[in-house]
């Protein structure tokens, strides 16, 4: 039974990570309408920026600049790219957002080439135990933040000016611009949010229990994607109950992989992406998400 | 572009191609044939992609069935692995045909997506289908893959056996050189009958489709039908595009067929220009020599240093070269390399022939904004075009 558990709660608590993620391409693509494939490289480059930085400045300094120069680099692929595109539709902005992260994600590589980079964490790799379950301490501290998160994100978006000028640009751009709200405006609010959201997760994801920042933490971004279509195209709240979902399947799955063996070896990788189809094929619109208002 | 210069053209290009292999080193020859390979694969993806407006991040998917259902195909069975020892032609025949069929079985989720959603959902196919080739080992060899058959047709190898010594004039055809020749047939037959279907009248009702789905329906267009069938097409070119890298590798493993190759199959159509089918090849052309060739010759580059080492190693460079390209192209060049040739060539005004099915390729997939309705009477269409 606390096998179990344990599972659900490292299942969770991972979930809440990629819920994250999950909510910055949404933001990002309510905001401004475009699918961000680069969001895995961002979240890479606030991690990145993290670790470079803390032996000098220490760590909390340097998770402030991680998350600020996450929130910048969004901010201007949105300002010098997004807004420039020769063709601006979904399809070619995605294909651009490709290029960026292919070209962020080389840079990346290359600076941290074959080496591992500690973030230098205080809680370093500390367990909380309670009624025999034990959960890293970071994945803890990940929990309770995104939850803080989340809730700032409600209230934002419900109670400040700012949030509902976002909420207005996104159900109706052209008429919230009559309105008196500058779409440039929102458009890199949207950018810069979905920037700090990415380098928080990109913390977690890289600190105990995974070694530190490498490469290959930009394709759990990807693992984030099923998340977000999961839970609604447009939808924060979608978002959050689709890295829940994802996070809660990957964890039992791996962590039945002896039972579920019949499935194939690593099983646990595809499960999202299964689940993300299926549910692409009941529910277009995903869980949350607003119904597509043009039927043909 | 007159017909007549056109031809000239499409003429001096073709006796090139059947004139290089003759002059060219064995490293060109095998970059031929990656060439030739993604070409059949690009030009399926722009079928879908540019002309039918459908995002597809799942050809790699596509490729790897074709290429493990031709391999499947020829192989004679073993203990360990499964074979059915068909002739290469049925071999090929198969792989098309399969890989159009799990097409067909994912079009529910094809014909009801749209665009970049589509895109989503099928970036899934490419890790499922993946953990059906690591899983499969009695099909696919698992994570060491198998070995290609030679293609053969009538007791004639495209290898360095069976003959093992033909030379026409004193020029002795070796195994590349003859898999040259059939991928060039091969090629120019999926480019020429993918320029014909994009004129045809299933292409123009896939532009339709692209265009306005509403608009579409009401002229009479199957929209769920359509949106199916260029996914179906665009499934049975990649099944080609993957039995030919099969061969051109000699060796297949998973890891041929990864999430990245989806991405460069997508990004040789928008730098070609999304829709064109010339506009496919000289993408594919150009993104798959790039790093073979800054590969091949990073000795002599000068600010080049050997991989490992720290500094700029030649798949970096080019990685880089890749990523700028893709966005100089979109930020820059409107309708990519095909649409600058297209208005190098007709001036920026457009021509007479602009209404002709052969520019319809170069022109924005979604227009900005849809005459026919009022933006606010549409909030999905309007949150996707209005910015």
């Amino acid at each position: 039974m606390s096998y179990f558990l344990t599972q659900v709660l490292n299942g969770l608590s991972f979930g809440l990570v990629l819920s994250l993620i999950a909510a910055g391409f949404a933001i990002v693509f309510t905001s401004t309408g475009v699918l961000n494939f680069a969001h895995g490289s961002v979240v890479l480059a606030g991690a990145y920026l993290v670790a470079v930085t803390q032996p000098t400045i220490g760590f909390w300094p340097a998770v402030l600049v991680g998350i600020l120069g996450a929130a910048l680099i969004g901010v201007l692929i949105n300002a010098l790219l997004v807004r420039n595109l020769a063709d601006p539709n979904p399809g070619t902005a995605a294909i651009l957002m490709l290029g960026v992260d292919i070209l962020l994600l080389t840079e990346l590589t290359r600076r941290i080439g074959n080496r591992v980079l500690p973030l230098g964490a205080p809680w370093g790799a500390d367990v909380v135990r309670f009624g025999g379950i034990s959960l890293p301490t970071g994945r803890v501290l990940a929990a309770v933040l995104a939850v803080v998160v989340f809730a700032g994100l409600w209230f934002m978006f419900s109670r400040t000016r700012v949030g509902i000028g976002m909420r207005a640009a996104a159900a109706d751009g052209p008429t919230a611009s009559l309105m008196g709200i500058r779409l440039s405006r929102t458009g890199a609010t949207g950018w810069a949010l979905a920037g700090v959201l990415a380098a928080l997760a990109g913390i977690f994801l890289t600190s105990f229990p995974s070694p530190g920042v490498v490469p290959s933490v930009a394709l759990s971004a990807f693992l984030a994607i099923p998340a977000w279509v999961l839970g609604g195209f447009d939808s924060v709240p979608g978002a959050v109950l689709g890295g829940l979902v994802i996070g809660l399947v990957t964890a039992l799955t791996v962590g039945y992989e002896r039972e579920l063996h019949f499935l194939g070896a690593g099983f646990g990788e595809v499960v999202p992406y299964l689940v993300m189809i299926i549910v692409l094929l009941v529910r277009p619109q995903g869980l949350l998400g607003s119904k597509e208002a043009v039927r043909v | 572009m007159s017909d007549l210069s056109r031809r000239i053209a499409g003429l001096v290009l073709l006796g090139a191609a059947l004139a290089l292999p003759l002059a060219l080193e064995d490293f060109w020859l095998q970059l031929g044939l990656f060439v030739m390979a993604t070409m059949v694969g690009a030009v399926g993806l722009t079928l879908l992609v540019g002309v039918a407006g459908q995002l597809s991040l799942g050809h790699a998917a596509f490729a790897a069935i074709g290429a493990y259902v031709y391999v499947w195909a020829t192989s004679e069975a073993t203990p360990t692995l499964a074979g059915a020892g068909l002739p290469a032609v049925a071999g090929l025949v198969l792989a098309v045909a399969m890989a159009a069929l799990i097409g067909l079985l994912f079009s529910p989720v094809a014909s009801r997506l749209r665009g970049i959603y589509l895109g989503l959902a099928t970036l899934g196919l490419v890790f499922v289908v993946r953990h059906l080739l690591l899983n499969l080992d009695d099909w696919t060899g698992g994570f060491t893959g198998r070995s290609v058959e030679p293609f053969t047709i009538a007791g004639f190898s495209f290898s360095n056996r069976d003959p093992d010594y033909l030379a026409v004039a004193g020029v002795e055809f070796e195994g590349l050189h003859r898999l040259w020749y059939l991928f060039l047939v091969l090629t120019l037959l999926a480019c020429w009958l993918g320029a014909n279907l994009r004129t045809s009248r299933t292409g123009r009702a896939w532009a339709n489709v692209r265009d306005s789905e509403t608009a579409a329906a009401a002229m009479g267009i199957a929209v769920a039908r359509h949106k199916a069938s260029a996914f179906v097409v665009s499934s049975g070119y990649a099944g080609l595009a993957g039995a030919m890298l099969a061969l051109a590798y000699g060796r297949l493993a998973p890891d041929v067929f990864t999430l990245l190759v989806s991405v460069d199959f997508l990004v040789m159509i928008v730098i070609g220009g999304l829709g064109s089918i010339g506009g496919a090849m000289v993408g594919a052309l150009f993104v798959t020599a790039l790093p073979l060739v800054l590969t091949q010759y990073s000795d002599v580059l000068p600010f080049l240093a050997a991989p490992g080492s720290g500094g700029l190693d030649p798949a970096t460079l080019s990685r880089m070269l890749y990523g700028l390209a893709i966005i100089a192209v979109l930020v820059f060049l409107r309708g990519g390399l095909a649409g600058a040739f297209r208005r190098l060539r007709g001036g920026n005004a457009p021509t007479a022939a602009s209404g002709a099915p052969d520019d319809t390729g170069g022109t924005p997939p979604t227009p900005p904004t849809d005459p026919d309705h009022p933006v606010g009477a549409q909030p999905v269409s309007s949150k996707e075009t209005a910015r």
